[in-house]
């Protein structure tokens, strides 16, 4: 394995009195993509945020590579209405250059109609295209997504997790992905990290389908592992994020 | 007549130029109840100013910088909205100002003039001193454009992306405040903040990209100030309000338009 980008040693965090991770651990290195799977609340978009940057920790320590360019994708940003910016400008900010560049990214995350439209008039979905444009159009070496298949209907996630490959395949980059459905990130990932606060188990998904500590997270919801095939087995619901029911309540992967 | 007028007429015409892209910047973060704080604060640093006998513009920066750092860190605090502190900060200030300036013994110190402004009392010496810190702040604004805008759409992805957040911003607050300070002798402490949101507002609707905005808010802030001026001068009115009321007409005249 190469050199690791991003090495998170031990970390834990506190947000507001409450302990949100405790002695994770994590290594991001070039080429591999590792996805992050955890119930509501489990810290995921937190260690996401860890690596970024963007959060304080109480303990352990973050190393960066140096000169490491990111690509950042966010659930979603609101850009105030007050400000005349078309999804052009936009992508300007990120990375200042020729317009081609820019069309190229945009027709590369499958939006390039888009490009002269106001930010502000972007449906959700829309906005997230642009936003994963504007994360490839600097050519990262490491690629944070947050739950980037949020809304997406399985042939459009086919098509994302497609897309992520290729892009790994092109830059060497690494890819840090946030999701919550199982089955697909089973398939398309190198590393899965299963996250409660703590790590629960980690490994290359076919490890992790197996470990009982996935099951005990997830419960039927995790399935048998069927890496190659998404389906959709109705034993289980889902709330309006889609996440499966049985761990709105504390997990039993859970040693507070 | 026109050597009477010519001074006015420069410091006006400084202090709106550099209001059209600052201003844009307080719509655009949602600034104005701040930049109002701070430009009630700067009474406290004229009083101050006037009491140790220091530069005045020196001494309003000074205190508005002060305040800004304060106000920043009053915000990591959760009970109380940003404006109920900001509502405590200014006017509080203001009464602070009020008194220091009302205790000034010796010399007679006109409250009225720095509340709305003297344009007409503005000399050469504040001219240069006016256009000076328009080409600074001009000039800053220019190199750091992306940076700032970056920071405004928003705060995380420009971190994420290289950008120092925290410097830009400081940036940002120094600006204002020395615009602040620049200001309070053309439209005076309580019309500073219509001078900078009323002309962005009016640009909103007619234009498309950022800088266009900055611009286009600069102009119509320049006509504010010639029409104000203008009719001060012919109907004898009071010239910062004047200004103040010559922007809303705009703002008015541009609600016509249909938005694009």
């Amino acid at each position: 394995m190469s050199d690791p980008l991003v090495q998170v040693e031990s970390v834990s965090v506190t947000l507001g009195g409450t302990s949100v991770l405790s002695d994770v651990s994590l290594t991001l290195a070039p080429g591999r993509i590792t996805t992050l799977i955890g119930p509501n609340g489990a810290g995921k978009s937190t260690l996401a945020r860890v690596v970024l940057g963007l959060v304080k920790t109480d303990n352990g320590s973050v190393k960066r590579r140096k000169g490491l360019r990111i690509g950042y994708m966010p659930q979603q940003i609101k850009v105030d209405d007050s400000l005349p910016l078309t999804v052009d400008r936009f992508l300007w900010l990120a990375a200042p250059g020729p317009t081609s560049a820019r069309r190229a990214a945009l027709e590369r995350a499958g939006v390039a109609q888009l490009r002269r439209r106001a930010v502000q008039q972007l449906s959700g979905g829309e906005m997230q295209r642009v936003l994963l444009a504007r994360a490839l159009l600097r050519k990262p070496d490491l690629l944070v997504l947050d739950e980037p298949a949020q809304g997406v209907d399985v042939a459009g996630q086919n098509a994302l997790y497609g897309l992520l490959k290729d892009v790994r395949d092109e830059l060497g980059c690494a890819i840090l992905l946030i999701s919550h459905d199982l089955h697909l990130v089973m398939a398309a990932t190198d590393e899965v990290i299963c996250l409660q606060r703590h790590v629960c188990c980690s490994g290359n998904p076919e490890t992790v389908s197996r470990d009982p500590a996935y099951h005990e997270l997830f419960g039927p919801a995790a399935g048998t592992p069927n890496l190659a095939l998404y389906t959709h087995d109705h034993d289980h619901d889902h709330d309006l994020h889609g996440n499966a029911h049985h761990h709105d309540h504390e997990g039993p992967c859970n040693h507070d | 007549m026109i050597e009477l007028l010519l001074p006015p007429l420069l410091a006006g015409l400084a202090v709106a130029l550099v209001s059209g892209p600052m201003g844009a910047f307080v719509v655009w973060r949602r600034m104005a109840f701040f930049g109002d704080t701070l430009a009630h604060g700067a009474l406290l640093g004229a009083a101050l100013g006037l009491a140790l006998e220091v530069n005045l513009y020196l001494a309003v920066v000074a205190v508005c910088l002060g305040l800004a750092a304060a106000l920043t860190a009053l915000q990591h605090q959760r009970q109380l909205a940003g404006d109920t502190l900001l509502g405590i900060v200014a006017h509080t200030t203001l009464a602070l100002g009020v008194i220091a300036i009302s205790l000034q013994t010796g010399i007679q110190v006109d409250l009225f003039a720095y509340l709305f402004g003297d344009l007409l009392a503005v000399g050469w010496n504040d001219v240069i001193g006016l256009w000076g810190g328009a080409v600074v702040i001009l000039v800053l604004m220019l190199w750091q454009w992306r940076a700032l805008l970056s920071i405004t759409v928003s705060e995380e992805l420009a971190q994420v992306e290289g950008v120092a957040v925290q410097r830009t911003r400081l940036l940002l607050m120094l600006l204002l405040a020395l615009l602040i300070a620049g200001a309070i002798r053309t439209v005076g402490v309580l019309l500073i903040t219509s001078l900078l949101v009323i002309p962005a507002a009016s640009a909103r609707r007619l234009t498309h990209t950022p800088a266009q905005m900055a611009l286009v808010a600069s102009l119509l802030g320049i006509l504010s100030v010639l029409v104000g001026l203008a009719v001060s001068w012919f109907a004898n009115t009071p010239v910062g309000p004047s200004i103040v009321v010559a922007a809303s007409g705009l703002f008015v005249l541009t609600l016509l338009r249909k938005p694009s």
